[in-house]
């Protein structure tokens, strides 16, 4: 399409930026053709967002230049960015939740004193935009009152109210429904046939093969390919990004063994009654159950009131016996020590204290074991320190530093940490959401592994993903929640991708 | 993140490098005055650790600063942020003053545990009220410690004037304590042991009882199963309930034992120097705690060194106003509170610097 003398609309050269001794980005240079969706992946850490900071002027490169549209651009700050054309689209929403739809694409853009001019533009060019680009929001409306896909929208209005011509959108699907995401997939081919450029970083190779021309795979700080994405496959893709061969999908799992119950709910709800209502399933002994829905209907609270964060009202019996909800004994000690283990759904703020070593992240929660005590008031440190060496080498944790902190760890090996705590110790029930959340592609495969092994081995797991295929391939049973109830259960073998999605939509499936 | 500057240059460059920022601005500041901020400095330095006199000074105040720096600590490795220390020192004063005054003491080897023991009770039981509140009712703790300050005072200052006034006197004070009472002073305990010592400084066992202290501290926040709590909860209180530690009772007992151990500084000044309750037996000690427990990064040895560094400060400050009269007492607290600024409140002034220029020098290695 394009001719061969249109300038590309971004150009890097050479850019380095070290953080300490970091290198997060060496010596890139990338070249983004004018009105093509490009797409980067590469695993967390690799430098994707450290590069689009350098982009969009957080940051600002060591060495290095940028051009835009041929000509060399000088980017200070997010203001320069914004006036050479580049738009940006966060993985968090940076609006006003209490502000109108029109006063947050307006905010920080006003032209002159009084807002009612520039409101009134606004008003014109959103309406324009809902025609063009099937973007429709209620220009009135509080961000509040708006589904996670509709804020998106207003982010993206956001960008081209200021003229963006390059918008840049940072993992713009980790929110969205599978059916959210194809819309914002046509919006985002509307703009590209209007000559607009649309950078997509993401670490979902579908998505990847859907939308975009050409892909960059970056991985530890280096660009090491770009390709057309019409002459690769997710897994080149995925070896390009990991640097060796990887298993997308779970090896083959023996069929599920029907053993006894383990956990059942009743009617369980979270005591404020919102969030969570009259939630009733049960897990069995071998048996993984998956909890699919799109983030916020109340997984969260789910695991939660399970595993003794929150009180709940309705019962659970684990093994027959009933578990106490509310009250002194609702805590997460008590849950532990009934053989639940609960690996949270957020790693940084739940899972782990980030500022303690290893090895003291390794006995959190279980900290009043006798292994890891001499007595009612003394811990026995050194105890704990071999103990953690030696779970961490079994769960192949790297660096396999005991003393080094939580936070120093990356994400794969942060959650490495927490599967050792939390699987070591056979339990009756798991309990675990989001396993591979911000974790690298070589260490999904790890885990996934791991969730299997565990439920051979006779474990009940409950598991909450908002990652479809991860529900699908783990998965023998699958239950669907939405708005804090549970619309569906089927049998993993038994459904598909569009089914799950309808239902996490809210739109429930008919059944002949 | 936190390996981005060596361990020894965060423990100790920083510090010093703050101390010299602060000390040259006080320098400007005796300058300005029309003084020679060398002659200044010579001055404190000699009148705070010159003389065996001097040294018993510098660590009576330093034993004053090291109590009140360690309950700051403890609170602060729970993310409390006791601003208390004041109040819980008061009502430790009475404490110990109350067990003083209960019944002729024999002996102050009988006294001096029971002495101990009134003033933590009464130290703790004034922070458990704002803990309470704090754990059951949010009400920050920030707040409600400050108001108790005030409450303290007041309480103290009614009940100096109208319950415990000694009946033949003007001021309002307690009458004097029984011998029985009298705790040992440096001067005494040396001479046990041959050594001579002079008589005047008030430094007397309350000094060692400090140093057990930091020693138990350190214990507590890192070889103890409720330390392993209250440093989970002060890191994370999400991730702390996760692990079943029940916030309620981190923020009391965190609470409990830093108001106890405000209230234990008051056995420094009230039984061992004073020996009878005076209005102002505190003097602000609560407060430069805050600063004590933030420059020794609430850990119970740097929490000693800043205490040390304090009782330089004020017996310093004190002889400073002493031989230079053009050095008012309001100057010392400037150049006090210089300190607090730069090594507390102003740490990464000195911190990003530092930073870049480790990331300097390293760049070629890396």
């Amino acid at each position: 399409m394009q001719g061969d003398n249109i300038p590309p609309a971004i150009e890097l050269r050479g850019i380095c930026k070290s953080f300490g001794s970091v290198r997060a980005n060496q010596n890139i240079s990338m070249s983004v053709e004018s009105g093509t969706i490009h797409g980067i992946v590469g695993e967390n850490g690799a430098g994707k967002s450290t590069l689009m900071s350098i982009l969009y002027g957080f940051y600002r490169a060591d060495r290095g230049d940028i051009f835009i549209n041929g000509q060399m651009a000088q980017i200070r700050d997010s203001r320069a960015a914004i006036d050479a054309g580049i738009g940006m689209v966060h993985q968090h929403f940076m609006l006003v939740d209490d502000f109108t739809v029109l006063e947050n694409v307006v905010l920080g853009a006003e032209d002159g004193l009084l807002l009612k001019q520039s409101l009134l533009k606004a008003r014109t060019l959103l309406t324009r935009l809902a025609d063009e680009y099937e973007m429709s929001v209620d220009p009135d409306a509080k961000i509040n009152d708006l589904s996670v896909g509709q804020q998106q929208r207003v982010e993206i209005l956001k960008a081209l109210y200021r003229q963006a011509e390059i918008l840049i959108l940072d993992e713009p699907t980790g929110v969205l429904t599978p059916s959210e995401a194809r819309h914002l997939f046509r919006i985002l081919k509307g703009l590209r046939d209007e000559a607009k450029t649309i950078i997509l970083i993401t670490h979902k190779l579908k998505e990847i093969m859907e939308v975009t021309d050409t892909v960059s795979v970056m991985r530890q700080g280096q660009m090491t390919a770009t390709v057309k994405t019409a002459d690769t496959n997710p897994d080149e893709l995925a070896q390009l990004m990991v640097g060796r061969k990887v298993l997308l999908r779970v090896k083959d799992k023996a069929p599920v063994k029907a053993g006894q119950v383990v956990l059942e709910a009743k009617n369980l709800s979270m005591t404020d009654g919102r969030r969570l209502k009259n939630v009733s399933f049960s897990v069995r002994q071998g048996e993984i159950l998956g909890v699919a829905g799109v983030a916020g209907n109340g997984q969260t609270e789910l695991l939660e009131v399970i595993g003794g964060m929150s009180e709940g009202s309705g019962t659970i019996r684990l093994n027959g016996r009933e578990i106490e909800l509310s009250g002194g004994h609702a805590n997460a000690r008590q849950r532990r020590k009934q053989g639940i283990a609960h690996v949270p759904e957020d790693r940084r703020r739940r899972a782990l204290v980030m500022d303690f070593c290893a090895w003291e992240n390794m006995v959190l929660g279980y900290h009043g074991d006798d292994l890891y005590n001499f007595n009612a008031l003394f811990m026995n440190n050194s105890a704990i320190r071999s103990d953690s060496q030696k779970r961490m080498k079994a769960f192949d944790v790297r660096p396999l530093l005991p003393e080094s902190t939580g936070r120093n760890f990356s994400g794969g090996n942060q959650q490495k940490i927490v599967l050792a705590r939390e699987f070591s110790r056979s339990p009756k029930l798991l309990i675990v959401g989001q396993p591979t959340r911000g974790v690298d592609i070589g260490a999904i495969e790890f885990i996934h592994q791991h969730i299997i092994d565990l439920r051979n081995a006779g474990a009940a797991i409950l598991l909450v993903s908002v990652e479809l295929e991860e529900i699908l391939s783990l998965s023998d049973r699958v239950i669907i929640m939405f708005d804090g109830q549970i619309i569906g259960e089927r049998e993993t073998s038994d459904t598909d991708e569009n089914e799950l999605g309808l239902l996490m939509a809210g739109i429930e499936g008919r059944r002949e | 993140m936190s390996t981005r500057i060596p361990k020894w240059a965060d423990v100790v460059l920083i510090p010093i490098l703050s101390l010299f920022l602060a000390f040259a601005l006080s320098a400007l500041v005796v300058l300005w005055i029309g003084e020679n901020p060398l002659d200044a400095l010579v001055i404190i330095v000699r009148g705070s650790i010159g003389s065996a006199y001097a040294w018993g000074y510098t660590l009576y105040y330093a034993t004053n600063f090291i109590f009140t720096g360690l309950a700051v600590a403890v609170a602060f490795h729970a993310k409390m942020f006791n601003i208390g220390g004041e109040g819980q020192a008061t009502l430790g004063g009475l404490g110990a003053a109350l067990v003083c005054l209960a019944f002729e003491w024999p002996h102050w080897l009988l006294a001096f545990p029971a002495i101990l023991i009134g003033a933590a009770i009464f130290g703790a039981a004034w922070a458990a009220i704002p803990a309470y509140l704090q754990a059951r009712r949010g009400s920050h703790i920030v707040i409600t410690t400050i108001m108790f300050n005030f409450m303290a005072f007041a309480l103290l200052v009614y009940l100096l004037v109208h319950v415990m006034k000694a009946p033949n006197s003007m001021a309002a004070e307690t009458r004097a304590f029984p011998p029985g009472t009298h705790l040992p002073t440096a001067h005494e305990m040396l001479a046990w042991f041959g050594i001579t010592f002079p008589k005047s400084p008030p430094l007397n066992v309350s000094f060692l009882v400090g140093l057990a202290s930091c020693l138990a501290v350190w214990v507590l926040i890192w070889r103890t199963r409720l330390g392993y709590s209250i440093r989970a909860f002060g890191h994370s209180e999400t991730a702390a309930i996760y692990a079943g530690i029940s916030p309620f009772w981190v923020i009391m007992i965190s609470m409990l034992i830093s108001g106890g151990l405000a209230g234990l500084m008051a056995v420094n000044t009230v039984a061992g120097e004073a020996e009878r309750l005076l209005i102002d037996s505190v003097q602000g000690a609560g407060f430069v705690g805050i600063a004590v427990a933030l420059i020794g990064r609430s850990h119970p040895f740097g929490v000693l060194l800043a205490a040390f560094l304090f009782g330089i400060l004020y017996q310093g400050g004190v002889e400073l106003e002493f031989e230079m009269p053009a050095v008012s007492r309001e100057m010392i607290v400037v150049i006090q509170a210089l300190v607090i600024l730069f090594t507390g409140a102003l740490d990464n002034m000195v911190r990003i610097p530092l930073e870049r220029f480790f990331a300097q020098i390293r760049r070629p290695v890396g």
